[in-house]
């Protein structure tokens, strides 16, 4: 353009995400230094890998073909075992849930009430299921009852905080409007905050469901009960061929639990 | 009879957004409130029923001093302040009939509202009034399949419903184009005549204000600078609201605007169906 003669070309670049250059390069370099430091002390004798490739191709192939006739009535007991606690824990876990999270929701909890809530859900949180697992059989000896407390609990920690952050994101103008009406708290709740959370909710418990099957078939492994210690067993006897058709079980059923949730969340969106 | 008197707002950020502030709106009066952003009207409405908690004054509806209640009281009085919002506030994934019984839920108790049990008359009710502003066959649409003037429209019902005595209307044009803006004016107009309600309407749009409201108070910076009908509003009256600026075209010319008036009356609202369009005289 001939009105810009004389002025210099400006130039435009995109601005870093660390600012200081000092900063941004000492943070490059020592990533880098670290992973090579990482990668020269991992132990690998490859001698010893290469020898145990053949052992490895016979464990595997112990596994075929899979033997799903012996043991099968095992698989079936350990299979609506594990649907049992699935089911029930899911049920339980969000029952309890829903009140916990409506009092983790800053917007709507007062400030003892939220401490309160958010400090449980922190709990619920903070151990994995297989250690609350081993904690929940020493307290209630083997079986699906402590898998059932197990998922249950583990279920309250995850169904309430998303809840709590579904309702902090709910549009305040469309609360404001039913409160305004002289609704009651509870009249509040149901009109103004619960349609705004629902199909979120529902995709979300579907979801756990889902979780909850899967975590059924690890915590059974430490004594939940369940297909896991049918899949334990059958290792500790070293039948391989009925372990196989015990995975083969797990991974239908947890492929079709997710087509199946999968399909009904976009269904309620 | 609505008495406001010496209202008084600190919002917890030390930020005083109304400097004792009094108006009387008296029974079937339609007053306009006008002023730049950040100059209260916002809070002026929500005081009223409470939505902010004045920090001090007295607001009295009917003699019964709304700033005293307690609870339970307090929801009682708000059944008889309908709101209407800015931007709607619908309730967006519940029903068009459920956003107009959202209005009755003061009256009614809570396992029948969970049910959806609401009183045959209430129902009766609802679909007396989405009639009367043309959307009754859109009464089991979910609220966000609405256009932005069908959404208003709804807004109104939800407030009607409450059986109010008063309105409170803040900023309910501020995302509809020019023409269902009028549109929405004048139904909340006919609507305060027909049911001899009183309202506040708080309006940016200053022509608009002046076309169906009978008073205009003018705030700036939580202060009244105007109390008075909407013909005494001039440049000068609008530049202690607003500031300096040329105010020539925004001044109504009264005569035009009155006869656009009438050709507008014709053509209500767009309804879809054939029956009404005929009666209409449109098909």
């Amino acid at each position: 353009m001939s009105m810009n003669v004389g002025a210099l070309p400006r130039t435009w670049r995109k601005p870093p995400l660390i600012k200081s250059a000092w900063l941004r390069w000492t943070l490059g370099v020592s990533l880098v230094v670290y992973l090579a430091l990482v990668f020269e002390t991992t132990p690998v004798n490859w001698a010893r890998v290469w020898e145990g490739l053949p052992r490895g191709a016979a464990f595997l192939a112990a596994f075929f073909p899979p033997d799903f006739v012996s043991r099968w009535q095992e698989i079936v007991e350990g299979i609506s075992e594990s649907l049992w606690m699935t089911v029930v824990s899911t049920v339980v876990g969000i029952a309890i849930s829903i009140p916990v999270g409506i009092g983790a929701a800053k917007n709507i909890a007062p400030a003892p009430v939220y401490y309160f809530c958010r400090a449980v859900l922190a709990v619920s949180r903070s151990f994995q299921e297989i250690i609350l697992a081993i904690f929940f059989v020493k307290l209630f000896g083997f079986g699906p009852f402590a898998g059932f407390v197990t998922l249950s609990f583990a279920t309250i920690g995850f169904y309430g905080k998303l809840l709590a952050e579904d309702i902090e994101d709910t549009d305040p103008a469309q609360a404001e409007a039913v409160r305004s009406s002289g609704a009651s708290w509870l009249q509040w709740l149901n009109y103004g905050v619960q349609p705004q959370v629902m199909p979120r909710m529902i995709g979300l418990g579907l979801y756990r469901f889902d979780i909850n099957f899967r975590e059924s078939a690890v915590i059974g492994i430490v004594g939940g009960g369940g297909i896991g210690a049918t899949l334990n067993t059958a290792f500790d006897r070293y039948e391989f061929s009925s372990a196989a058709a015990i995975i083969i079980v797990i991974i239908g059923i947890v492929m079709f639990c997710e087509y199946g949730s999968g399909y009904l969340r976009r269904w309620v969106q | 009879m609505l008495r406001i008197k010496g209202l008084t707002k600190r919002y917890r950020t030390g930020d005083l957004a109304l400097k004792g502030i009094d108006i009387e709106v008296p029974d079937g009066q339609i007053m306009a409130l006008i002023g730049p952003s950040g100059a209260g009207k916002s809070t002026v409405i929500r005081c009223i029923n409470r939505l902010v908690e004045p920090t001090s004054g007295s607001i009295a509806l009917n003699d019964v001093d709304i700033t005293r209640l307690g609870n339970a009281e307090l929801r009682r009085a708000r059944r008889r302040m309908g709101m209407i919002f800015q931007e709607y506030a619908l309730v967006e994934r519940l029903s068009v009939m459920e956003n107009v019984l959202t209005g009755r839920l003061g009256y009614v108790g809570f396992w029948q509202s969970w049910f959806r049990r609401f009183p045959q008359s209430d129902i009766d009710e609802a679909f007396r009034l989405l009639e009367r502003v043309g959307l009754d066959h859109m009464a089991d649409k979910r609220a966000d399949e609405l256009s932005g003037g069908q959404r208003q429209r709804v807004g109104i019902c939800r407030a009607l419903i409450q059986n109010p005595e008063l309105l409170l209307v803040d900023e309910p044009t501020a995302s509809l184009d020019p023409k269902t803006s009028r549109q929405i004016m004048r139904l909340i107009k006919e609507l305060c005549t027909e049911r001899k309600l009183s309202a506040i309407i708080n309006i940016h749009d200053v022509m608009l204000a002046q076309m169906f409201a009978e008073r205009i108070v003018g705030l700036r910076l939580g202060e009244i600078v105007y109390d008075g009908p909407p013909d005494k509003l001039t440049p000068a009256v609008l530049t202690s609201i607003y500031g300096e600026e040329d105010w020539s075209a925004t001044i109504r010319k009264v005569e035009e605007d009155a006869s656009e008036d009438e050709a507008d009356n014709v053509v209500l609202f767009e309804v879809p169906r054939p029956d009404r369009d005929r009666m209409a005289g449109l098909t």
